[in-house]
């Protein structure tokens, strides 16, 4: 027979030094539609591909706010992610009530990692089995960070995970360095064009399978030049609010080849 | 405890040969005892129309005879998405013990914005009136030592305010005063928001006298009766001054205005 005898729990190394059953929690989180994230100097986006199990259904949520400062992007299963979103949830609110500001990001990332790890050390637990992205803005600005169930965090400028997001992955690596000064939209626009690379063949983003979520930085609405900018809290859209957003990404940026246009062209909601 | 177990001499003092346990003027041993509460004086006040609520506090903060700020807030938004409580639908006033109505925020608060995320709406005024008296009721046997009360806006949109004692009974009232000035607060709202002891001119005497209807108040005439009940207690409370703190709930949103009052 040729079964393997090292994957019956998470606790067990095979004789190779591997554990079988986290390597499957990540074969979990390519199952699920693929999740994109990028950031700038101001500005942290997540956007999703949404699917529906059947015709007939809805389609599963694929971003959640966790603060005001913060949010997540799933791939893989999402009840486990809801249980790993409400614990965010809490810690964060905890952190709020005794600390008086925003929980940092690391700090967010961190107890998430830790958690995840605990379940492939202790006999009769299993991993999650779900991948996130995590953006968000601290007092040192906006970041993104990659979660996985074997409990690796690890901040990223740019990142995507799920089913093909290699392609994603691949759009991402060619523009990443213009990242880091694009602006809300052009930021939006590059993750949408990123989620289209990881589409399979005549699927498109639609009203009803896109998600967007933005959250950032931006100057107040009085604000002289000397002020601050201050939080503009994480905002998920869905529906018809992204419209605008997958019209604006539909028309290509002018000379836009690997690079992509300055963002003057693209004024999508000013 | 260890000191029963342990084989060094009793480690119930420093040992000395002689004795500073405190004692009272004529010589006997006293009982040491710490206090877990103050009073930090103000007042507060509350009054619901039809379509709003306007919730009042002053912003003195005091010990004894000593001021220890002229702006400290007792009214507070809750239950906003953000920590600006930009989006908050409901208020919160608290008088008393400052630290025990500030903890109390934070956790109605928090509870808010639990529901929030769980039910994607705000929590109703009625529902989150009942949480707070749970809320304190929970510490029946060390309570927040607060007079709070919570304004809304209530489902039908009419204003609403719900007024607790420091063990969470409460009822739903058209208005209420609290802290320092209530006692001196109250009749003048009941005369001037329950029109009690006012008659219809002329309907005769004794038992013939009819009562004046009591009709809900438009904002701008209520607005006038929290400035005027504060004045009033300013001149009479030595725990209440500096500046009048006033929200205003309609269906808008929540309207914050900060008005002076005497410093004396």
């Amino acid at each position: 027979m040729f079964r393997n005898n090292y994957d019956n729990d998470s606790v067990t190394f095979s004789p190779q030094g591997r554990i079988f059953q986290i390597e499957y929690a990540a074969e979990a989180v390519k199952q699920g539609s693929v999740v994109v994230g990028l950031v700038s100097k101001t500005h942290a986006v997540l956007v999703a591909v949404k699917r529906n199990a059947e015709e007939l259904s809805s389609y599963q949520k694929k971003l959640f706010a966790v603060d005001e400062h913060a949010g997540i992007a799933i791939a893989g299963l999402t009840s486990d992610a809801r249980v790993l979103s409400n614990f965010m949830k809490q810690q964060c609110l905890g952190h709020r009530m005794t600390y008086g500001r925003s929980m940092p990001l690391r700090t967010l990332v961190d107890l998430i990692g830790e958690k995840a790890q605990m379940n492939t050390q202790v006999y009769g637990k299993r991993p999650y089995g779900v991948g996130l992205l995590v953006a968000g803005v601290d007092e040192t600005g906006p970041h993104l960070f990659e979660f996985q169930p074997s409990g690796m965090t690890e901040e990223m400028s740019a990142f995507a995970i799920g089913a093909r997001s290699q392609m994603a992955r691949t759009y991402l690596e060619r523009n990443v360095e213009s990242f880091a000064d694009c602006s809300r939209e052009e930021l939006v626009r590059h993750g949408l064009l990123a989620l289209r690379e990881s589409l399979v063949q005549d699927r498109e983003l639609t009203v009803d399978n896109t998600s967007i979520a933005i959250v950032g930085l931006e100057e107040p609405a009085d604000a002289e030049k000397t002020k601050k900018k201050t939080l503009r809290p994480f905002q998920l859209l869905d529906g018809q609010d992204v419209k605008e957003w997958i019209d604006a990404s539909n028309v290509p940026a002018e000379g836009e080849g690997e690079q992509s246009g300055d963002g003057d062209r693209m004024n999508v909601d000013e | 405890m260890a000191a029963m177990f342990s084989q060094n001499p009793v480690m119930n003092g420093p040992n000395y040969s002689f004795s500073d346990a405190p004692r009272t003027a004529n010589g006997e041993f006293r009982e040491h005892r710490f206090n877990p509460y103050s009073d930090n004086g103000g007042s507060t006040l509350a009054i619901a129309g039809a379509d709003f609520t306007i919730v009042a506090g002053d912003t003195r903060s005091t010990s004894g005879y000593s001021i220890n700020s002229r702006y400290t807030p007792k009214v507070f938004k809750i239950g906003g998405t953000t920590s600006s409580q930009d989006d908050a639908t409901i208020l919160l006033s608290v008088v008393g013990f400052a630290a025990d109505g500030e903890a109390l925020r934070d956790r109605l608060d928090a509870i808010c914005k639990i529901y929030r995320y769980r039910h994607g709406k705000p929590m109703s005024v009625t529902a989150c009136a009942k949480r707070l008296s749970t809320i304190l009721y929970q510490k029946r046997f060390f309570p927040y030592y607060v007079h709070a009360i919570l304004g809304g806006l209530d489902e039908e949109g009419k204003g609403a305010v719900f007024s607790y004692d420091p063990v969470g009974s409460y009822e739903r009232e058209q208005c209420r005063a609290g802290g320092a000035a209530a006692s001196l607060i109250t009749p003048f709202l009941d005369n001037q928001v329950n029109f009690k002891n006012q008659y219809v001119p002329g309907s005769g005497t004794g038992h013939d006298l009819k009562e004046r209807e009591v009709v809900p108040l438009v904002r701008r005439d209520a607005e006038i009766l929290v400035k005027d009940a504060f004045d009033g207690a300013v001149e009479r409370h030595i725990e209440v001054g500096d500046g009048l703190q006033m929200m205003t709930i309609t269906k808008d949103g929540i309207e914050e205005v900060l008005l002076p009052l005497k410093r004396d």
